[in-house]
């Protein structure tokens, strides 16, 4: 194991498939046209020296200490800037350039600081490199002269510090900041001598930046240096490894030394995310070492009593004999449990095998139930897969994108940042939201129409997109009769023309004017490669599972499946939520979506797992729930999954859990479900297993092991042991043999192996004798399921509607620092960014009920109330509340209701009547809480014990 | 008929109280019951007589200079209105000897027309070279242009045709003439002159470059430091548009070609043309590397002709008198005319359009009459801040951009600027560095830090400091920065540096015991 140093380019690769020959140095080299001269040195190994340059930026031709002299040219060009002609004879070394470099190098340690031993930089410093490679023996200017080496530090940043006197002024983070993050946060002030990074006449934390990092690691010198390193100084071995934060799955190197991370670096070579990241995945790993981390199995034989301290044996032998105590006494299908979307495909795929082969019932689900459910539904309904169509690089083709409901610089900020430069480039923008998304206008971006409509109308706004397709004569009339069921077309075709979907009819529904959703229609029929990237805004509704599929309806339409550019995309919460519902989490499937009721697909798994399995499909985790308060379900095993906070309508989750009489909780933190459960194991961090994650592109991921388990075993290996308890023998040696299992039993994994992946890269399913390299883009010879089929997606209004009692619209999302409920964010310095929910309120409501900036205020609905503070922004529209749930203190899921899709259950979190009133105190249901939350999570000292 | 009299409105002769002058002039006029017409005309570039006032009489155009206001009153006894003699009285305009012995092409209406006048510029020839111009190809205008010789008057002397062949020949959806009018170089005032005297003439020149390259928008970026011009030019676009000579279609048989003046960001930088394409486009004015040359990518990455103001001004006169008269002027491979620009301690500055081929010495010695202290003459620097300075032994040298280039100078944008003997080189040579540190745009490294160490170093030169070691420094800078800088702005500094070394070592040679004589006195 070494530091892995990836090979810097210099500039990026050119696409050009034209191809020209050059000699450099007297050796031949043949690359793209549009390649620069640097970067075709650099393809032969050889290096010319550099600072400004950095491949994962355009050139920018300011260092000139990559000058070159060129055959037949005048003076000294740039190679960084200078594009490869055929037939150049190019010199990299000669005596005259070596004067030059020199002298370059000699300015710029002119105003250096000379504290190379004692840098946070020393041993990773391009400046040290190229002053050693140059040949600098002195600085005849001396350092006496104008300088900047008393420039102050910025430390206001937790993560990382800006010390501007070791700055040279290269701008890669300035280019960085624009060109891969697109946020615009820094600029250079001052101009000549007094050029100076800046992040807008203020201080880091104060300005735009987001913490993506991308400015860090562009910078060649310790002037932006992760605080860490600072502290710890350089790692000595990377661990290549998979970020397990949002559904874009980067890959990461993890620079270890020993078992300590010193930092997380993007991996170049990550095809989800090409080298860039973003503040969570970056910076916010602190988690993984937190105080707060569990570290022992502990057991209680009720809630009430505080937890003990066991031995591994002790805490498995206990979960299994209740287990097995519970279903002697209430019927096999009193127990079920759940998968994480946080845990490794092997993780997962092990707890969903527990539960049909060692419950022996098919009482599984995963917390896919409560986001994208209905994405799989509708997906595998229209075009016979349950999973987005493209890989992220397809939207570097996209000509028009629609995002709907979704919120992608905040939620999915990698993919986000791609996205912002696609449309930088001059892709058209259209952004359906209630809210005013950052993405509605984001410097140097600007949505052509943002489609403000009201919660709870996606079908209506896009049964409208599609009448306009329809009747405006804009449908791809070739791609429709060559690739969709005819039968169901013509019904689509003959329902979706009805002028009850028109815009004009459909405005006092959507909030949307007319003449913009015609307009917008238009340009995503019209404008080129269409795309549609959508996120929880679309699922989380009652009708969820309709809006997926008139999106289907409306890609289909104009062509829009099938080819690069396009497609319809979700955009998935969790790190392996795609790869959960792959591995068989849903009660009623095995693995690769094959329903339990399919004899030949049981009968597979029947003889691999030794065991019969039953064929009708089992609870959900709301009939889970329901079925406990009904006294009929009694145990539950749930992986890495905080229900209790997550799933909507807190107050009825955790009276079905309090039903309960054994609950076993594998978390690394003791959860809020944790306050319900009776056996804790705990778990173990991405950085402590083998595994493999699939992001929201199918794209599977190796993540490695970067340290032993904290808590000795792995989650896999936890699972192995209450299955081998409970008398069902598992017994594999290494997840890799899991992911063999997976592979032999599921004809979209049949290629998939970790010896493969580690070939690949990344593989993305389907792969198999068909696509033995993956498949990047779905449907491109014909969709999965045959034809393509319109479904008929008739908009029926949600029963939760605003009353006089209830007259506000709840709608609930994610903000960048934060992730989810918060359980990693909440333990790192993300906190400063985001310390506690907030409410956002129009000034019209706030105003109309005395509420200023910053008061506290009441959220209530008909399930439950919460306090909070109300931020008073036109973001929202006058009406609509919205508020995050990263909070257990603020618990927003109190307030949630039951309501859900009438296909998945997917909760419908996206609409719920609320009343805002100013308050001085917190709910009844917070003190409760508070009070629960302090009961139930004493752990008895086990020294008072004796 | 009443009487025309023409007092500028230059901002040079305002400088000078034009202004009130002119005031004075009309009350008196009035108070005298006598009807004239007061017109605010350009400069004639005879700055030592501004305010220059002049009075049209039957026999042709009647100068007085300078005049002020204290000496209207007497002027109008002395029946100015008709010609009359006075002290000041200089004779007909066209016959005073410093205008006679020029060569106007390109400032042939600067001074006589008034400048916002469509039926002046038209009275005076306005608008042929473009109905010319109207009757042939774009590739027929840039053969034309190209077989005149036009080089870029901003100082690189580039080609014109050929530039505009490549815009031409870059296929583009949209593509724009740009005007650099950022006329920075100290000692400099032609583009000025002109917005101010003649912008008819720049309006044309560049619907010509539109109409030749396919060019549909146009952008004057003026120095901000120039507000009289970019009122009056922005006057002059407005009523071109309103007349329906540029706009929709061009003098309304030819294409689009919509023109806008911007003003410039004040920066000494904006005015090299790639970081000038940055500022256009709201962007800090940071240099571009080259290539893509702007012709290919320029202006919003658009095929974009830029070029300085005089050589668009130029265009109308190639196609309104020929390519061939045009490329009769001029020597060797400097073709056509020069509009120099003579200033610094200089008693006759002013305006000289001459043809290439005139000596330094004619211009300060004949035009300048020597200098204004009447001290003995010591240097002169031409092209601009960053230009060569030249001793009196080099003075024979012609105004031709191969000559200047022969003996380490460059003809630049045509600024002279003239010294007596209390010059200090060494001086001098620190204030080019203090130029570029103060005016470089910090891209690149040689410029950035280079300047600032320059200056020290010939600070330490100065102060007698390891003198030897300094110079062998301070001319691996000058390689450095001459090789290695990405624009003409750290390029060029070394040119100021090395010829004040060369050619006046003895002000860099701080050790004698005595301080040089000229700083005792």
């Amino acid at each position: 194991m070494s530091l892995i140093h990836e090979t810097d380019f210099g500039t990026p690769p050119s696409p050009s498939a034209q191809m020209v020959t050059l000699e450099i140095d007297g050796m031949a080299v043949t690359v793209p046209v549009g390649t620069s001269v640097m970067r075709a040195a650099a393809e032969i190994g050889t290096k010319v020296p550099k600072l400004c340059a950095t491949d994962s930026l355009e050139p920018f031709g300011s260092c000139r200490l990559c000058l070159v002299e060129i055959d037949g040219r005048r003076g000294t060009p740039a190679s960084c800037t200078t594009p490869v002609e055929a037939g150049m004879k190019v010199k990299t070394q000669t005596e005259r350039l070596a004067k030059l470099r020199r002298g370059v190098m000699e300015l710029y340690i002119s105003d250096h600081p000379l504290d190379c031993l004692t840098c946070a930089a020393n041993g990773d410093c391009e400046l040290q490199d190229m002053a050693g490679v140059v040949g600098l023996r002195e600085v005849r200017y001396g350092y006496e002269g104008h300088n900047h080496l008393d420039a102050g530090k910025d430390t206001s940043n937790p993560y990382f510090t800006f010390d501007p006197s070791k700055c040279i002024v290269c701008s890669r983070c300035v280019r960085a900041c624009e060109e891969v993050q697109g946020t615009f946060a820094l600029t250079i002030d001052g101009r000549g001598f007094a050029s100076a990074v800046s992040p807008g006449g203020t201080d880091f934390f104060a300005s735009e930046c987001v913490s993506c990092g991308a400015c860090v690691q562009a910078c060649p010198t310790a002037t932006l240096m992760e605080n860490s390193v600072i502290e710890a100084g350089q790692a000595e071995h990377s661990v290549i490894t998979t970020c397990a934060y949002c559904g874009v799955g980067c890959g990461f190197k993890a620079e270890m030394r020993g078992t300590e991370v010193v930092r997380m670096v993007p991996w170049k070579d990550g095809a989800a995310n090409h080298g860039h990241s973003c503040v969570k995945g970056r910076f916010a790993w602190g988690y993984t070492t937190h105080k707060e981390r569990m570290l022992k199995p502990m057991i209680r034989s009720k809630i009430s009593d505080p937890w003990r301290e066991v031995s591994w044996e002790e805490a498995i032998g206990y979960a299994a004999s209740e287990f097995r105590r519970i279903q002697a006494k209430y019927g096999r299908d009193s127990i079920g449990g759940i998968t994480s979307s946080r845990c490794t495909n092997e993780e997962t795929y092990l707890v969903q095998k527990l539960v049909r082969a060692g419950f022996g019932n098919n009482n599984v689900d995963t917390c896919a139930r409560v986001c994208h459910s209905p994405t799989g539904y509708g997906l595998s309904a229209t075009f016979g897969t349950s999973a987005g169509t493209q890989d992220f690089d397809s939207v570097m083709q996209a000509d028009v994108i629609l995002v709907i409901g979704a919120n992608p610089t905040d939620a999915h900020p990698v993919f986000g940042s791609r996205m912002k430069k696609r449309l930088r480039e001059g892709a058209r923008l259209i952004v359906a939201d209630p809210r005013r998304t950052d993405l509605v206008r984001t410097p140097h971006v600007q949505a052509d129409y943002h489609l403000q409509l009201k919660p709870g109308s996606n079908v209506a706004l896009l049964n409208a997109l599609a009448h306009v397709v329809v009747t405006e004569g804009l449908v791809a009339e070739a791609y429709v009769a060559e690739r969709c069921e005819p039968m169901e077309t013509a019904r689509w075709r003959a329902f979706i023309a009805d002028p009850r979907h028109s815009p004009e009819a459909v405005e006092a529904i959507t909030g949307v004017p007319a003449a913009d959703l015609r307009a917008a229609a238009r340009l995503y029929a019209t404008g080129g490669n269409a795309a549609i990237y959508y996120g929880l805004g679309v699922t989380e509704h009652s009708q969820g599972t309709t809006a997926v599929m008139g999106m289907a309806n409306l890609a289909m339409i104009t062509g829009n499946v099938g080819h690069e550019g396009a497609g319809v995309n979700p955009l998935r919460g969790q790190n392996n939520v795609q790869g959960s519902c792959d591995m068989g989490s849903f009660p009623h499937e095995f693995t690769g979506y094959r329903h339990v009721s399919n004899d030949a697909v049981r009968e597979s798994f029947e003889e691999v797992w030794n065991v019969t399995l039953r064929g009708e499909p089992g609870l959900r985790i709301p009939n889970m729930l329901d079925a406990a308060v009904d006294g009929t379900f009694k145990g539950l095993y749930i992986q890495g999954e905080d229900i209790a906070q997550s799933d909507p309508d807190i107050t009825h989750v955790t009276a079905g859990l309090a039903a309960m009489e054994c609950v076993v909780i594998q978390d690394i933190f003791l959860n809020e479900t944790a306050s319900f459960a009776h056996v804790f194991l705990p778990g173990s961090s991405f950085l402590e297993k083998d595994g493999t994650f699939t992001n929201a592109e199918r794209r599977i991921s190796m993540v490695r092991k970067a340290m032993p388990p904290m808590a000795v075993y792995a989650d896999w290996q936890a699972t192995m042991l209450l299955s081998n308890a409970l008398g069902y023998p598992m017994n594999y040696r290494h997840p890799s043999e899991i992911m063999d299992e997976i592979a032999r039993l599921t004809p979209t994994f049949a290629g998939v192996s970790f010896a493969r992946i580690e070939e690949l890269g990344s593989i993305q399913w389907p792969c198999n004798d068909k696509a033995p390299n993956g498949t990047p883009t779905m449907h491109v010879d014909g969709f999965v399921r045959g034809k393509g089929k319109f479904a008929i997606t008739e908009f029926v209004p949600t029963e939760e509607r605003s009353t006089a009692r209830y007259p506000l619209i709840l709608t609930t999302g994610r903000i960048l620092s934060q992730y989810n409920v918060g359980a990693q964010t909440r333990r790192t310095e993300n906190v400063v960014w985001h310390e506690e929910d907030l409410l956002e309120i129009h000034p019209f409501d706030a105003e109309y009920r005395g509420i200023a900036d910053g008061d506290w205020v009441s959220l209530a609905s008909r399930a439950g109330e919460t306090s909070l503070r109300a931020k008073v922004t036109d973001r929202v529209q006058a009406g609509v509340v919205y508020t995050t749930f990263h909070n257990p203190e603020t618990a927003a899921n109190v307030v949630t209701t039951d309501f859900s899709d009438w296909a998945t259950n997917c909760p419908e979190y996206k609409v719920t009547a609320v009343q805002v009133r100013l308050t001085n105190h917190r709910s009844g249901w917070q003190d409760r809480y508070a009070a629960l939350r302090e009961e139930t999570t004493r752990i008895v000292d086990p020294a008072a014990a004796e | 008929m009443n009487v025309r009299v023409f007092v500028p409105i230059d901002a040079a002769a305002l400088s000078v109280g034009a202004e009130r002058v002119a005031v004075a002039i009309a009350r008196e006029a009035v108070a005298r019951g006598v009807a004239i017409d007061l017109v605010r005309n350009g400069s004639r570039g005879l700055f030592w007589l501004e305010p220059l006032v002049e009075v049209e009489t039957p026999a042709g155009r009647i100068a007085y200079g300078p005049v002020t206001p204290g000496d209207v009153a007497g002027l109008f006894d002395a029946g100015f209105l008709g010609g009359g003699a006075h002290a000041l009285a200089l004779g007909p305009t066209e016959e005073i000897d410093y205008l006679k012995r020029q060569e106007r092409l390109t400032f042939a209406r600067c001074g006589i027309v008034d400048p916002l006048s469509l039926d002046d510029y038209r009275a005076h020839g306005g608008w042929k070279g473009l109905e010319t111009a109207l009757t042939l190809t774009g590739a027929e205008i840039v053969e034309q242009v190209t077989q005149a010789g036009l080089r870029g008057r901003g100082g690189a002397g580039f080609p014109t045709g050929i530039k505009w062949r490549t815009v031409l020949n870059a296929p583009a959806d949209q593509k724009y003439v740009v005007c650099n009018a950022d006329e920075g170089d100290s000692g400099t005032f032609a583009d000025r002159m002109l917005m101010e005297g003649d912008p008819y003439s720049l309006i044309e020149g560049m619907a010509i470059a539109a109409i030749a390259v396919g060019a549909t928008r146009g952008f004057v970026y003026i120095r901000s430091e120039y507000p009289h011009a970019f009122k009056t030019f922005s006057a002059a676009i407005d009523r071109a548009t309103a007349a329906g000579l540029i706009g929709a279609s061009v003098m309304g048989t030819g294409p689009a070609f919509h023109l806008e003046a911007r003003l410039g960001a004040g920066a000494y930088i904006c005015g090299e043309e790639t970081s000038l394409l940055e500022s256009l486009e709201g962007k800090r004015g940071l240099v571009r590397f080259k290539p893509p040359l702007p012709a290919i990518e320029g202006l919003f990455g658009k095929p974009t002709v830029v070029n300085n103001l005089v050589s668009l001004a130029t265009v109308p006169v190639i196609f309104e008198k020929g390519w061939q008269a045009y490329r009769d002027f001029g020597m060797g491979r400097s073709r056509g005319t020069l509009p120099i620009q003579l200033a610094g301690n200089v008693k006759r500055g002013g305006l000289i359009e001459r043809a290439f081929g005139i000596t330094l010495r004619e211009l300060i010695e004949d035009y300048g009459q020597g200098t204004a202290s009447g001290r003995p003459f010591r240097a002169v620097q031409v092209g601009g801040p960053l230009g060569a300075y030249f001793p009196e032994s080099l003075l024979d040298t012609p105004l031709d951009y191969e000559a200047f280039a022969a003996v380490k100078g460059m003809v630049g944008h045509g600024g002279v600027v003239v010294f007596d003997d209390q010059v200090d080189l060494a001086e001098q040579a620190r204030f080019a560095m203090e130029f570029c540190a103060e005016e470089s745009c910090g891209k690149c490294t040689p410029c950035r830090i280079g300047s600032t160490r320059g200056a020290e170093v010939i600070e330490q030169i100065i102060a007698g400091e390891s003198v030897a070691k300094n110079l062998v420094l301070l001319d691996d800078l000058c390689t450095l920065m001459l090789d290695g800088s990405l624009c003409a702005l750290g390029g060029l500094t070394p040119y100021p540096v090395l010829s004040a070394l060369t050619h006046f070592p003895d002000d860099f040679d701080r050790s004698a015991a005595a301080p040089p004589a000229r700083a005792a006195e």
